[in-house]
């Protein structure tokens, strides 16, 4: 399923859409399909977010077999540095890309800094979506955010990932909520609705039916970013 | 609105707002410039005004002039950013003006670390430079309570003319949770603004604001007037805390903000090994909450912090006995897990600590 997708993969979205939760379950799974001898690689690029990062997930990737690479310099300091290695990916066709990026338009902007490294056919653009955010609270709203992502990563959202929750309070009707609401979306620009992400631990009321009525693949996910007692 | 997901710093940002604060002044810091960045963008549409500052003191020193003319005015920043604008606070005390100041707090000393710590409880506890004061200090443990207590901030500090400090470690800034911003505060009674804030007297009045005393009898006047009027009013009512799982407790976990978040997971993690455990969760600082300390069915006070060791002196001195507390922490903005507590809590139990 994930590697089907095309072999660069870009999660954006505005801070607190759950990108990084979805891109850490996301590269586990894609290297458990792709298997050992492929080499799979997620980039933190987030120089804006101070916590919550996805290389603070690091050694359990490693452990995984998956390449991480960081955007700081020793991780935690708060110096935004972008180290060569994240080049490699782009030029690597032997290699599955996942690139975390950081929240908005500003988080996005390290990314010009390869533009002429990649081809823009190998790429897809996901835009996760919490209907739940201020700033991406209906269809109108997340068009205005689609468009100022787009603008900043300099290529267009090839499908949106539903990631609407109220944390350990979502249930199955607050994802019907995020449905109808990116489905009008795609219906207005044209882009599918690639993944439904939902924490299995915590929708409890999940039922087969439910999960009929939700658009792309529906992906159960499990929280590597928030701590238990969070 | 019903619930939205917001993160900690942009859910303060808005409950300023909501709260009837028009002005903003500041300088970024991690982990809280969130709050800058969404004041900056939503201040002036609700005809507010935000100021990026030169630097912290310029910052405090504006919010003093700000709230010297009655407005709701708000400041935040970080450890070293709080240690900046420590003089400022005391000018606003002295000078009995209110304002909202947001302590995000990170490791330290200095410079520190970005990550979240509670080391700056004895700072905002104590802190306000010099003089005979108090700083009321309120301290959420999750989002919802951040919003709410800067709500209720504004009208503290407008009851009693006085600065007070939202105190949080930088996790309650980072993390996102459901939050929703029509929660009522308690809204408290406000002096007339013609009464004393610049700018509002009456025709052929004039007010004063006082950044130094007449003479030394005067300076003690005021002081004496302070601590038998606005403090002893707060001491009385102004402390917040909260109990859980404390009814046939024999032992009691102690901790505010994150780190009470990781021992109520202990707590009942022990509870399942049939240990009577529970939580005691101080939401102020200043004033204390002393009650729930004197429970005399308590072995003892295993207080947690993510520090090494500030408000366990509070604890110590509202029990009455030092035999009974006892402390584990994490600093420098390491964050401790339930595991390790419910580790100390059993080697507590067993009388090794």
């Amino acid at each position: 399923m994930f590697k089907d997708d095309k072999r660069i993969r870009m999660f954006c979205g505005h801070y607190g859409s759950g990108k990084t939760e979805f891109a850490v379950n996301y590269v586990t799974k894609l290297k458990e399909e792709v298997g050992p001898d492929r080499k799979v690689v997620i980039s933190d690029m987030d120089i804006v977010n101070p916590y919550f990062r996805s290389r603070e997930k690091k050694a359990e990737l490693e452990d995984k077999g998956i390449v991480v690479y960081g955007s700081s310099y020793n991780n935690d300091a708060d110096i935004p540095a972008v180290p060569a290695e994240m080049m490699g990916p782009f030029i690597d066709k032997k290699c599955e890309y996942v690139i975390d990026l950081g929240g908005n338009d500003v988080g996005t902007i390290v990314l010009g800094r390869y533009k002429e490294h990649y081809d823009p056919e190998e790429i897809d653009v996901f835009m996760v979506i919490n209907t739940y955010r201020p700033d991406t609270y209906d269809a109108d709203l997340c068009i205005e955010q689609m468009h100022e992502l787009e603008a900043g990563i300099g290529l267009k959202v090839t499908g949106f990932v539903n990631n609407t929750n109220l944390v350990r309070e979502t249930t199955a009707a607050d994802l019907i909520r995020g449905e109808e609401i990116i489905s009008e979306v795609s219906k207005r620009t044209g882009v599918p609705i690639r993944y439904t992400t939902y924490v299995k631990e915590v929708v409890k009321d999940m039922t087969p039916e439910i999960e009929a009525k939700l658009s792309g693949t529906v992906v159960p996910m499990t929280y590597y970013m928030r701590a238990s007692w969070m | 609105m019903a619930k939205v997901i917001m993160k900690g710093n942009e859910a303060i940002a808005k409950a300023a707002i909501v709260g009837g604060c028009r002005y903003f002044m500041g300088y970024p810091i991690t982990p809280q410039n969130e709050v800058p960045e969404y004041l900056s963008r939503e201040l002036p549409k609700v005809g507010g005004t935000f100021i990026q500052a030169e630097s912290e003191v310029a910052a405090i020193n504006m919010v003093y002039g700000a709230g010297a003319s009655g407005a709701r005015v708000m400041t935040s920043s970080s450890s070293p950013g709080i240690a900046l604008k420590q003089e400022g606070i005391g000018y606003l005390i002295h000078g009995e003006v209110p304002a909202v100041i947001v302590s995000m707090m990170r490791g330290g000393p200095a410079l520190g670390t970005i990550q979240p710590a509670q080391s700056d409880y004895l700072q905002a506890k104590y802190g306000g430079s010099n003089g005979d004061k108090h700083l009321p200090v309120l301290l959420p443990g999750n989002i919802q309570e951040a919003v709410d207590a800067v709500k209720y901030a504004f009208e503290m500090a407008d009851h009693y003319r006085h600065p007070v400090i939202v105190c949080c470690d930088g996790l309650i800034g980072q993390m996102m949770e459901p939050v929703e911003f029509d929660h009522p505060v308690e809204v408290k009674s406000k002096p007339d603004p013609a009464d004393w804030a610049l700018g509002c007297s009456r025709p052929g009045e004039r007010n004063f604001i006082y950044g130094i005393s007449d003479d030394a009898p005067d300076c003690e006047r005021r002081n004496i007037r302070n601590f038998e009027g606005k403090y002893a009013e707060m001491a009385a009512t102004e402390a917040r805390y909260e109990e859980f799982m404390m009814d046939d407790a024999e032992y009691a976990m102690v901790g505010y903000g994150t780190t009470s978040r990781i021992l109520r997971t202990a707590v009942m993690e022990l509870r399942k090994e049939g240990i009577k455990i529970g939580l005691i969760r101080p939401k102020t600082a200043w004033p204390f909450p002393e009650a729930p300390f004197q429970n005399k069915n308590i072995k003892k006070f295993i207080v947690g912090e993510m520090s090494m060791g500030q408000m366990v002196d509070d604890v110590i001195l509202a029990c009455g006995d030092k035999t009974k507390v006892t402390f584990y922490g994490r600093c420098g903005g390491v964050i401790p897990t339930p595991e390790e507590y419910i580790d100390y809590a059993k080697k507590v139990i067993g009388g090794a600590e």
